[in-house]
């Protein structure tokens, strides 16, 4: 990236981006989405149906998310359908699933960046936007489970008159860290490299209001060389920072389980698998969401089929390395010899969650096979329904180790079953809803592809071509 | 201290009765009440009272507060007295232990004597005296009540008819003599729901006076229990739990066989069982009687004499057809002469009855093992005249219900006076007492429950519970005891003895003064200080010695006498027929517990059902009828237009065409926790011969609606982990070859053993812990434990443990911190129950994962739970291989004032959103500890005793310090037997159990020969 002083290159057409761009050509397209117009963006946001209704039934959604966790405080956890022994239930399953989705937006601007892979220019932006909000509700589910929510700060290590610390032996509290360490440093990332687009959204913006709120936003940015120099170098440190947060937020995560003793949960492939399946889940959200925007947006320039053609690649890998864990799983099992871990394998196969393995064992396993084929990966329907499969697909996953494991442990006096109620399902739709909702607000403020970096991909593949 | 508001305050007790009656009250009704409600909680808490008052400077004597006070009395089952100390703190009863000293419980107590305390304080018992639907007043009653007694004195009493439950106590035995003394004429009826009467009936058969049989099961080498529930919820269950447990501890280990219609509890302590109908066990108890030498039984072949006699419903009689475990039986029997005990249950005939009185005489019982006790009050059962008699010192023998409801239904009855019973709920469906109540000018009924009887009686008048008020009771032996009020009545109820005195006097009397007025008789003690001193000996010990029952020789002509030609026994089925054989439940009994929510939350011993009965059948009956567990079936009389609708569950190990139905469900009134839960199974039950019958033949019909239970325990398989283990006992060979099976051939057994671990345990990454006071730990016998729940009910009580109610039952979130784990042994084709509760595990899983402390080791080895600190994160119970963690989903405890008064001020009353477990009684060590630092001393062995263990009648759990060697627990540890749950685990649990021992030479049948 050498900024965007060469006005005059013309980007000449690469896998990655389309020919004829220019810098300032991509700026006022991407700022346009922003500021409601050029390009094909003319209309403006108002007259856009389409999104102002997404809005409204999504914000209806967040309403109702915030009721139910209202009524959820007054009444108790029991509105779930969890009991003993399947003491944790949605709620778990949902906070692991959406921590996997977050993976992929870190790991697509953290080590892909590191990676010099220049794939990820365009798709980075909403991909760590995406890594914020699946993050964020993430960590809302453990504290919406507990059974006093409002002690939940008792898991942090706070100086008090009682001299009371957490439990360090307990991999929650090691959770706390991970998941905080983690929205924090996304966070930070995410923001340091809004910067010089907020300066530009403060130099385009017509109205003062705008122009006062992404300048305070923009942190006095003006384009400077020295900007550009320490900028670069605190986004680099930043990448190197996210990288091993990558790995480790997920492998704490299944650090809950895998220190726990009960079959299902105590297993040390779980650290890896998880973050495959992280990888794999939040691949499959990335694709979920580009194939719209791409659409809505006009931005097939941008981001081109080659784009999903390497997201389906990394999913493709993802699924074989998931794959690898549920073989490695059985295999352990009947390998071990032990009657607890046999009958929880078993109880998979046919017991009364069966059809959720199965089903997630064609979503996961099987039908990511079809991205193979060349064809299959860059046909856009085709890609967005299996992309909606894994995203599925690892749903259940979670929600079968959560559950299924803790239904059928050690005494059969204490075997039970894990019913959701119509609370489970609400809060599942509704945080749903709430990124959702949260997505739509990104995309209507702040520019969902860096455009400062596609100048800097503009410039260089002109470079690249010019000598 | 403290002032305290006034526990109840009347203007709302007035408003909660009021509307406690409305079924469905309007809008415009509610927003009334919620105005009147509002209006009376502002003048309810104003300000102290206008005059001066003084804080509580002097203590009363004896009092400390915080300490608790127990006190000696007695409650009644089906009105014999079992003796109990009641704990007291600050004047209120908050639970309710064995006494020592009285022969019916021996320091233990059941389930139900456990719950009693939430019957005392149960705020829907009856609290006004009602006129019809009107409120009334004990004033009004007295003038209606006084002006019945002047109509009826004109004709000696014809036209007044008493109804009661069975009666002991002598107090009300002599009341009632001076009633019948009153009124020459009047009539005494009894009416008993839990017992069937061919029990009675039969042994007055035998002995021509009304005799009850008194077990010594601690004399018995041998017992055959047919379809009787010895150690059930009857008057003697928990002492003869006692005492065969005495017998089986001995050496050699004593027998226990049964045959039953439906599993009971005999059934898994059995050597050997075997399902069958009621009438294949006349059969067999028949061969029994023939293989014994009797004479004038006649040869099981064609079939017994029954079957010619049985008219229309002729059965199919199955023809036990000499089967080689009858013979083994026999043998055992007769190797155990003078020691065993052959018991029948209620289900069995009249005739089934008199077989088994027969087989005992034979085998020189009577008078050894099993004792005839004549006992006054007792119901006779056509041997006798019907009428009482009235001379004083008399026995005075009452009638039965089937006469009362004829001569209702005659219109000879003016006056009833009904005490304590709800017959228009628990008479047999045939005789429709509800109908012929409406041909009783005037009628009067006291009960604890405004419930069905009272509804349709003229007059009702709420009765004190037994522990708000003096009376007397004698035991299933015969030892009289006192029974002592512990609180003034709660609700202002009244006791029956005063209603007694007023019917047979036309006075009042307090009943303290009429039972002190009996005793006074009774003792002919010369002056009152000797009255005084042996009064307060009696209420200090809780019985009174030196009067004991009188014991009956047997006679001479049980032997002589021909068998009854009738068997009243319903007939086998025919076709598509079942025999409906109708049970005392397991923890409501008949009814008369409806309303207490403990007992309802109890999970059944063998279903896991609990808020609910279901019909019961074998899976074989299942499968014949295309049923599942939960379909709902109607069951229709063969001959009588009668039927239920019940659901059915069907239940391995009960009889193939036998429905059990459980009684004490199907409640209409009596309580919001009573009504609205199971089916009614009285409309099926008829009366034959005066008698009510426990077994009617029937027809099975599905509906094809379905009904779902709210179950503890789902799986009753052990899926190959053996958490209840068995060792088998073993022989030398001399005594091997010998195997003649009579018990005397086990001589030389060795001591069981469990294979020793195969592995050392594992080491820890964790450092050890040091005990360097206490180290306490706790075994549990298997072998001992009969699967009974008084334990459960117990710890409920001692631990504050909330109910949750069927809905949150069903979605798995009982509260109870101990619990009782029912294994299917398909090998040994029985049940094996097994106390389930915090194990307090050396390496607690629990404790690594929780993030906020909450559970924690202490010095003395318990595993903690910190409710405060408790945040819910609930990982402790996914942790836990046991699953004893329970949690308070929801606000599961109750804080209104009557809840709260019986609460057990040691115990934290937890809040939502906190995890709990068992304590191992963490309160009473603490009160042990600071007694023995008070007296400088270490906690001594046996003063420290669990909720459970001081209510287990078969002493299977031991508690104590693990670090004195002499310890019971540690000698208990160093069984033989012994072994962890899950010892793979490697979390080192304290709770450890002593496996189940099994006799394979005890077995009736060798294991090839076996066809269930």
């Amino acid at each position: 990236m050498t900024g965007s002083d060469n006005e005059t290159a013309v980007s000449p057409g690469t896998p990655v981006l389309e020919a004829g761009w220019t810098a300032g050509g991509v700026t006022d397209k991407i700022a346009g989405i922003v500021l409601g117009r050029g390009g094909p963006w003319t209309r403006g946001w108002k007259a856009h149906w389409r999104w102002r209704s997404a809005l409204l039934i999504t914000f209806t959604g967040v309403l109702v998310f915030l009721a139910s966790s209202t009524w959820l405080f007054m009444r108790g956890v029991g509105l779930f359908g969890v009991n003993i022994p399947v003491a944790w239930g949605f709620a778990l399953g949902n906070f692991v699933w959406w921590i996997g989705i977050g993976h992929a937006g870190t790991f697509i601007s953290a080590i892909l960046l590191l990676l010099r892979q220049r794939w990820r220019t365009s798709i980075n932006r909403y991909a760590e936007a995406m890594t914020l909000f699946a993050a964020g509700i993430a960590g809302l589910f453990p504290i919406l489970h507990l059974g006093r929510p409002w002690f939940a700060y008792w898991l942090l290590p706070y100086p008090n008159r009682m001299e009371l610390w957490p439990q360090w032996r307990s991999p929650l509290v090691w959770d706390i860290f991970a998941i905080s360490t983690y929205l924090l440093v996304s966070l930070l990332f995410w923001y340091v490299g809004l910067i010089p687009d907020l300066a530009s959204l403060r130099d385009k913006a017509g109205s003062r209001a705008k122009r006062l709120a992404y300048g305070l936003l923009a942190l006095g940015w003006r384009g400077e060389a020295r900007h550009w120099d320490h900028y670069e170098t605190a986004y680099l440190l930043l990448a190197g920072l996210a990288t091993p947060l990558v790995v480790s937020v997920h492998t704490v995560v299944s650090l809950d389980f895998s220190i726990g003793n009960t079959p299902g949960y105590h297993s040390t492939i779980f650290p890896p698998y998880f973050v495959a399946g992280a990888l794999f889940s939040g691949f499959a959200m990335v694709i979920t969401l580009a194939i719209p925007l791409r659409h809505y947006f006009k931005l097939q320039g941008f981001i081109t089929l080659r784009h999903l053609d390497l997201a389906a690649r990394v999913m493709l890998a993802c699924s074989l390395l998931v794959a690898y864990g549920y073989a490695s799983e059985i295999f352990t099992a009947y390998y071990s010899g032990d009657i607890y871990e046999i009958h929880m394998t078993e109880d998979r196969y046919v017991g009364v969650y069966a059809p959720v393995y199965w089903a997630y064992i064609a979503c996961n396993v099987f039908i990511p096979q079809l991205l193979w084929w060349r064809r299959m990966r860059r046909n856009v329907i085709a890609l967005l329904l299996i992309s909606l499969i894994i995203n599925a697909g690892m749903w259940m996953e979670r929600f079968l180790i959560v559950v299924q494991s803790l239904h059928q442990d050690f005494l059969p006096s204490s075997w039970g079953v894990f019913i959701p109620t119509f609370w489970d399902w609400t809060f599942l739709l509704c945080s749903i809803a709430l990124f959702v909702w949260l997505f739509l607000m990104f995309i209507r403020y702040l520019p969902l592809i860096s455009m400062a970096e596609m100048r800097g991909l503009v410039h260089d593949t002109a470079e690249e071509q010019a000598p | 201290m403290k002032r305290r508001p006034p526990l109840f305050d009347h203007a709302a007790v007035a408003v909660e009765t009021g509307a406690g009656s409305l079924a469905d009250p309007g809008r415009r009704r509610v927003l009334k009440l919620m105005a009147a409600s509002a209006a009376l909680a502002g003048s309810g808490c104003s300000e102290p009272p206008q005059e001066k008052i003084f804080p509580y400077v002097d203590m009363p004597e004896g009092i400390v507060p915080g300490d608790p006070v127990f006190y000696a009395s007695t409650l009644l089952r089906r009105g014999y007295g079992i003796g109990v100390l009641v704990e007291t703190e600050s004047g209120r009863p908050i639970k309710i232990e064995g006494n020592v000293a009285h022969p019916a419980s021996l320091g233990a107590a059941d389930a139900q004597m456990q719950a009693e305390i939430l019957t005392l304080w149960d705020p829907e018992r009856s609290r006004t005296v009602m006129q019809g639907q009107r409120l009334s007043t004990w004033p009004a009653l007295i003038d209606a009540l006084s002006q019945r007694r002047r109509e009826e004195e004109h004709t000696g009493g014809r036209r007044l008819r008493l109804l009661t439950g069975p009666v002991t106590s002598p107090t009300l035995l002599a009341q009632i003599r001076e009633v019948l003394a009153h009124f020459p004429e009047a009539r005494w009826h009894i009416h008993d729901a839990s017992d069937s009467g061919t029990r009675a009936a039969a042994a007055e058969r035998v002995f021509q006076r009304p005799v009850r049989t008194l077990y010594r099961l601690d004399r018995a080498r041998v017992v055959l229990s047919i379809d009787a529930e010895l150690f059930g919820p009857s008057p003697d269950g928990v002492r003869n739990a006692h005492d065969f447990m005495i017998a089986r501890r001995q050496s050699p280990r004593a027998r226990l066989y049964a045959l039953e219609s439906t599993p009971s509890l005999c059934g898994s302590l059995a050597d050997d069982r075997r399902a069958m109908s009621p009438l294949e066990m006349e059969a067999a108890l028949e061969t029994m009687a023939a293989r014994l030498g009797a004479a004038g039984v006649a040869a099981r072949s064609p079939g017994p004499p029954a079957a010619a006699a049985q008219g229309e419903h002729a059965p199919a009689v199955p023809t036990v057809a000499d089967p080689p475990w009858l013979d083994k039986l026999c043998e055992q029997l007769m190797a155990a002469r003078g020691a065993c005990v052959v018991a029948p249950g209620p289900s069995l005939s009249v005739r089934a009855h008199v077989l088994a009185w027969r087989i005992n005489a034979l085998l020189g019982n009577i008078g050894t093992a099993l004792i005839p006790l004549e006992q006054e009050g007792a119901q006779p059962w056509g041997g006798q005249p019907d009428v009482a008699s009235a001379q004083g010192g008399e026995p005075i023998y009452p009638s039965n219900l089937t006469k009362l409801v004829e001569a209702m239904h005659d219109r000879s009855v003016d006056t009833l006076i009904m005490l304590d019973v709800n017959p228009v709920y628990d008479a047999p469906g045939s005789l429709d007492f509800a109908e012929a109540l409406q041909h009783v000018p005037w009628s009067l009924h006291m009960g604890l429950y405004r419930d069905e009887t009272a509804h349709r009686a003229t007059w009702h008048v709420p009765m004190t519970h037994v522990l708000e008020d003096w009376s007397d009771a004698r035991s299933h032996d015969g030892t009289p005891s006192i029974v002592q009020p512990v609180i003034s009545p709660l609700y202002g109820g009244r006791s029956p003895h005063t209603l007694a005195s007023l019917l047979a006097t036309g006075q009042t009397i307090s009943a303290h003064e009429r039972v002190r007025t009996t005793w006074r008789g009774l003792w002919h003690e010369e002056g009152d200080d000797a009255f005084e001193d042996r009064w307060r000996t009696a209420l200090g010990r809780g019985v009174i010695e030196g009067v004991p029952g009188t014991v009956k020789q047997p006679q001479g002509s049980i032997l002589d006498e021909p068998p009854p030609r009738r068997a009243s026994t319903a007939g086998a089925p025919s076709g598509d027929a079942l025999v409906a054989v109708f049970a005392n439940d397991s923890n409501l009994i008949t009814g008369e517990y409806a309303n207490n929510a403990w007992l309802q939350e109890l999970p059944r011993p063998y279903t896991k059902i609990t808020w609910d009965n279901a019909a019961l059948i074998s899976p074989a009956t299942a499968q014949s009828h295309g049923l599942h567990s939960g379909d709902v079936v109607v069951l229709t009389a063969t001959d009588a237009p009668a039927s239920v609708r019940a659901p059915v569950w069907i239940l391995t190990g009960q009889a193939d065409g036998v429905v059990t139905l459980p009684l004490g469900y199907g409640r209409g009134l009596g309580g919001s926790t009573a009504a609205g839960h199971g089916f009614d199974a009285y409309p099926l039950q008829a009366v034959q011969e005066d008698i009510p019958q426990r077994t009617r033949v029937i027809t099975m019909t599905p509906t094809g609606d379905r009904h779902d239970f709210a179950r503890t325990q789902h799986d009753m398989d052990t899926h190959g982990r053996e958490p209840a283990r068995v060792v088998e006992l073993r022989r030398n060979e001399a005594s091997r070859n010998a195997t003649a099976a009579p018990p005397s051939a086990a001589r030389g057994a060795a001591t069981p053993a469990l294979p020793p671990r195969s592995r050392p345990p594992a080491p820890s990454l964790y450092p050890d812990h040091e005990y360097n006071t206490y180290a306490w730990g706790m075994t549990v016998d298997l072998d001992a434990c009969i699967g009974c729940n008084a334990c459960v009910v117990a710890c409920q009580a001692e631990n504050n443990i909330p109910v949750v109610g069927p809905e949150q039952v069903s979605l798995g979130r009982e509260m109870l911190w101990l619990r009782i784990d029912s294994y299917r042994d398909e090998t040994r084709h029985r049940t094996q129950f097994q106390p389930m509760a915090c194990q307090h595990c050396e390496n607690a899983p629990c404790e690594v994962v929780c993030p906020v402390g909450a559970t924690m080791h202490d010095s003395e080895g318990l595993n903690v739970q910190v409710y405060n600190r408790c945040v819910g994160t609930r990982f402790c119970s996914n942790n836990c291989p046991y699953k004893v963690r329970h949690f308070n989903f929801f606000q599961y405890s109750l804080t209104d004032p009557s809840s709260a008064a019986h609460a057990n001020p040691d115990v934290t009353v937890r809040q939502r959103g906190v995890m709990e477990k068992c304590t191992y009684c963490v309160q009473r060590i603490s009160h042990a500890r600071i007694q023995s630092q008070k007296e400088r001393r270490r906690i001594r062995d046996g003063e420290v005793v669990t909720a459970c263990q001081a209510t287990c009648p078969t002493d299977a759990i031991v508690f104590g310090d693990m670090n004195d060697p002499d310890s019971q627990v540690s000698r208990s540890k160093s069984s033989s037997r012994g072994y962890a749950v899950l010892e793979e685990m490697n979390t080192r649990p304290r709770t450890t159990y002593l496996a189940r021992i099994d006799d394979p030479e005890a077995g009736l049948e060798d294991d090839d020969d076996r066809k269930r």
